[in-house]
């Protein structure tokens, strides 16, 4: 009940949380109870393509938690969001079974590709179900953890640190495109059949998948809210602003970024883990340091240290580019290039500070 | 840079000796009357005939002959159906581009089906071997003299080593006279008299010669029954030490060479992150469009090229003020129109230049084509330097090496004896007392980022002679530029020349036990636990300039 009175308080907050809830709610319920060729039933496209958003704006708030509030520009956070796709990836590859191509019990079908005889140790486990979700919070959260322990602890702030984010997701994609490393190399993992034993390509699962992401972009929702709105989160904002200061105060400034960094790393886990299903593929490409770029301009976009800019900075963007895409595919490095520029150098705050400066000018 | 700089005056040189040799080559000389007769002979059909004809053209010493009797070996030599003509046909996959084999004159293409072959016997082809490096041999050139003495001690018979050894006598090339000694003495190798053999063994010790290598290793190699190849022990004890030895001096000469791949590397990486120090170290942005900086310039390098076809050598030696040129304007333009609205704001410059230089990528992609172009090489820069039989570096990463040093004393010049160079120091020490001092700032700013930005242009120059040229160049260098600049600690140039050279070396130590990308990802990961032991890098800024 805090959490919802939390939420409420502010108009536009309150707002976005109606229309999430709502699309969370409607989109699955129509296509759950309407036949397939009622108006109001949605496409298997529409619907997957919506919950791919939904994953998006739970990225961007994961991302928008550690910059916009704790001030750490993080240029790698697509890393934990590709990780956590892994580890959802790992578990379907492991339940396709003997229908692979070459129909081996046991490995999949890559590593009978690559002449493997047996499983790596890294993969045992992933049949089950409750395993392979622990790991997608505990994988990006054991690597965010490392990573920031050490960052922070040597006090490495600034661009150095977005730096070095660039460089570990960059590596991670190396990595992750060699075959030895054990996931698929650059194919990645796909071709997936069942998740839980129901097919994944059918509507209802699809339509599940997607309450799935709504339910869990507003719980995440809630969740970053109260922490914002705790000591720890007031702390946080605190470092953003003065970080000496508050160190001078006799906080531990690096455990509280710590905390709130790995907290998003499996933020962005869960994100990924919930966006492999619905578009049926992960591969190395989600490393790339443009895609963890591509975050930042979401956050950027919607107007950071708000959270809700971030869900409305994911839609955006993500949206106007499956248009823009479509209609001119050569035009979209261009506006997404252009819409950094302009956000950095004319709108700092983004749509949610031109509308509350809109709003401030009305009542004036 | 101007028009008479004597690089390009030795290019150009350079490029019209080779006309005037085109010309030479092509020029009718008057044909004795032995040799034509001889190259009439060869068309004849019958076998015996031919290698009359071929015999009597063995004694006929010069450079044209030379080259028949090599298109005869290399079957390259024909007879058009139509007029019986002997001429010499280069495959160009359609047809045959013809030249007469008497004159030498170019006679255009022709279909496959218009020509006859000339057909040889092994036997034939054998003979023709020796007799071209007979006539190699003693060709002027030293260079295809020591290529026939390294043919002739592969295949050697007693009629080759008697050659060999009457050339010794007169040979006045070095390199030539030590392949003939090294061609003799592998010869020696097989003697019945194991005094000679020990000779032998004891004087290949000091020569690095493959050849040498492999026989030595041959030696100790039991057959199949079991039995040395070389009977007696205290020779293959011998052959055992002068193999230790040579392979000594192998891994002396593959750690050279990997030193050299490292420093050719390193020059690519402080190339590339050099600009990059500038404008991040002086000025504190971080310029993500850097990497599409350094891509302009190997698109100008690739758009010169495209207007002088004619004349590759020099059109690189051109694009490098034009490519310093195109690259500072555009980080003039992105300096003035987007970044200095932003000082003071580092993350938010690190966006709007990431979103310049999508920007910059998606131009070209449009304007180029999204597809890789390929920029020539020109001739003095391809090829290698064939040290000896087992080191040999190659020579646009020797230049690219040259070249990196120079541009980085050249920067250190700028910055030291110009007056903007010490204007620029002045900003990058203390911003508010500078301008106090009456120093320009804005102005400062604007010239310290086009110098930057010119410089990934020229790196974007020595980028295009050793990686295709595409919209993705920059984004390939980008993450290693920066790691280079950070490593080396920021706002310091001798930081970044050693942390360039160092990462580029340990990157190929490591890349034979761990292959390529392996050898990058610990690179990587050592520069990220680096920076966690000394968070402004190998030479930090003392002072109060490290505070800001």
């Amino acid at each position: 009940m805090k959490l919802l009175t939390l939420a409420t308080q502010d108009k536009t907050c309150a707002t976005v949380l109606m229309v999430l809830a709502a699309v969370t709610f409607i989109i699955p319920l129509c296509n759950l109870l309407t036949p397939a060729d009622s108006p109001l039933h949605f496409s298997a496209y529409t619907v997957s393509l919506v919950g791919k958003y939904l994953t998006f704006a739970l990225l961007g708030m994961s991302l928008d938690l550690v910059w916009g509030y704790c001030g750490i520009l993080a240029l790698g956070h697509g890393a934990f969001f590709a990780l956590g796709g892994y580890a959802m990836g790992m578990y379907l590859m492991r339940q396709i079974g003997t229908r692979g191509v070459y129909g081996d019990p046991l490995l999949p079908d890559f590593m009978v590709f690559l002449n493997w005889k047996e499983l790596p140790w890294y993969w045992f486990g992933f049949d089950n179900f409750g395993f392979a979700m622990l790991m997608v919070v505990l994988a990006p959260g054991a690597l965010a953890f490392v990573f920031g322990w050490l960052a922070f602890r040597s006090r490495v702030t600034g661009v150095y640190l977005s730096i070095i984010t660039q460089a570990l997701t960059y590596a991670l994609l190396l990595a992750f495109f060699r075959n030895e490393m054990g996931f698929g190399g650059n194919n990645g993992l796909t071709d997936f059949k069942d998740i839980l034993g129901f097919n994944i390509q059918s509507e209802n699962v699809r339509s599940v998948l997607f309450f799935l992401s709504g339910l869990a972009l507003i719980i995440a929702f809630l969740l970053c809210r109260w922490i914002t709105n705790t000591k720890l989160g007031r702390v946080v904002t605190a470092i953003r602003d003065q970080e000496s200061r508050v160190r001078f105060l006799g906080y531990r400034v690096e455990m509280f970024k710590l905390w709130i960094f790995v907290f998003a790393a499996m933020l962005a886990g869960v994100a990924g883990a919930l966006y492999v299903p619905q578009v049926g593929i992960i591969n190395p490409s989600e490393f790339t340091p443009l895609n963890s770029l591509e975050i930042v301009v979401w956050v950027a976009m919607g107007g950071r240290g708000t959270l809700y800019g971030a869900i409305i900075g994911a839609v955006v963007v993500n949206f106007s580019k499956t248009v823009l895409t479509g209609l001119m595919p050569d035009a979209w490095l261009f506006i997404l290039g252009g819409l950094f520029v302009v956000i950095t150098v004319l709108l700092p705050d983004g749509i949610v500070g031109l509308m509350r400066r809109n709003i401030r000018s009305k009542q004036a | 840079m101007t028009l008479f700089n004597p690089t390009r005056c030795q290019a150009l040189l350079a490029l019209l000796m080779l006309v005037f040799s085109l010309a030479a080559h092509s020029d009718p000389q008057p044909a004795p009357q032995p040799w034509l007769d001889a190259l009439d002979t060869l068309k004849q059909g019958s076998m015996p005939e031919r290698e009359k004809a071929i015999m009597q053209l063995a004694d006929i010493k010069d450079a044209h002959n030379l080259a028949i009797l090599q298109a005869l070996l290399d079957s390259k030599l024909f007879i058009t159906k139509t007029d019986a003509r002997l001429v010499i046909g280069t495959d160009n996959h359609q047809g045959f581009d013809l030249s007469d084999a008497v004159s030498g004159a170019s006679l255009g293409a022709v279909g496959h089906d218009a020509l006859t072959k000339i057909n040889l016997t092994n036997k034939m082809r054998g003979t023709l071997r020796k007799i071209i490096g007979e006539l190699e041999l003693s060709a002027d050139d030293p260079k295809v003299r020591l290529a026939a003495v390294k043919a002739m001690a592969k295949e050697a018979d007693e009629k080759a080593i008697s050659l060999l050894r009457e050339r010794a006598g007169q040979e006045q090339d070095e390199a030539v006279r030590e392949a003939i000694k090294v061609a003799l003495l592998l010869q020696d190798m097989d003697s019945e008299d194991k005094a000679v053999r020990i000779m032998a063994i004891e004087g290949l010790k000091a020569y690095d010669s493959q050849e040498a290598a492999n026989r030595l290793n041959a030696m100790l190699e039991k057959d199949e029954n079991g039995e040395y190849s070389e009977p007696d022990a205290d020779v293959r004890n011998l052959a055992k030490a002068s193999l230790t030895n040579i392979n000594n001096r192998l891994q002396l000469y593959g750690s050279i060479e990997t030193i050299f791949f490292g420093l050719s590397l390193g020059a690519v990486l402080v190339l590339s992150a050099i600009g990059l120090a500038i404008t991040f170290g002086v000025m504190g942005v971080i310029n993500m469009a850097h990497g599409e900086l350094m891509m302009l310039g190997a698109y100008t390098t690739y758009v010169i090229q495209q207007l002088m076809p004619n004349y590759l050598g020099v059109s690189v030696i051109i694009a490098i003020p034009a490519a310093f040129v195109i690259s500072a304007l555009a980080g003039i333009a992105i300096e003035r129109g987007i970044i200095r609205f932003l000082y003071g704001r580092p993350l938010e410059t690190l966006l709007a230049t990431f979103g310049v230089s999508l920007i910059l990528q998606q131009s070209v992609r449009s304007i180029f084509s999204p597809l890789n172009r390929s920029v020539a090489t020109p001739e003095w820069m391809s090829g290698s330097w064939q040290i000896n039989d087992f080191l040999s570096l190659t020579w646009n990463r020797f230049y690219i090496l040259v070249f990196c040093l120079l541009v980085f004393v050249l920067l250190l010049q700028i910055l030291k004896r110009t007056s903007l160079g010490l204007e620029v120091r002045a900003v990058a020490q203390n911003r508010k007392m500078a301008k106090a001092m009456g120093i320009p700032t804005a102005r400062v700013d604007a010239m310290t980022f086009g110098l930057g930005s010119g410089i990934a242009g020229v790196a974007g120059v020595a980028l295009s002679q050793i990686t295709n040229v595409g919209p993705n160049l920059g984004q390939a260098y980008i993450v290693d530029s920066f790691m280079v600049v950070v490593f080396g600690g920021v706002g310091n140039l001798l930081g970044t020349l050693v942390a360039g050279f160092s990462l580029g070396i340990a990157n190929k130590f490591l890349e034979p036990f761990a292959g390529a990308v392996l050898a990058k990802i610990l690179v990587l990961v050592f520069i990220i636990l680096f920076i966690q032991k000394r968070p402004r890098g190998l030479f930090p800024q003392k002072g109060r300039a490290a505070d800001s």
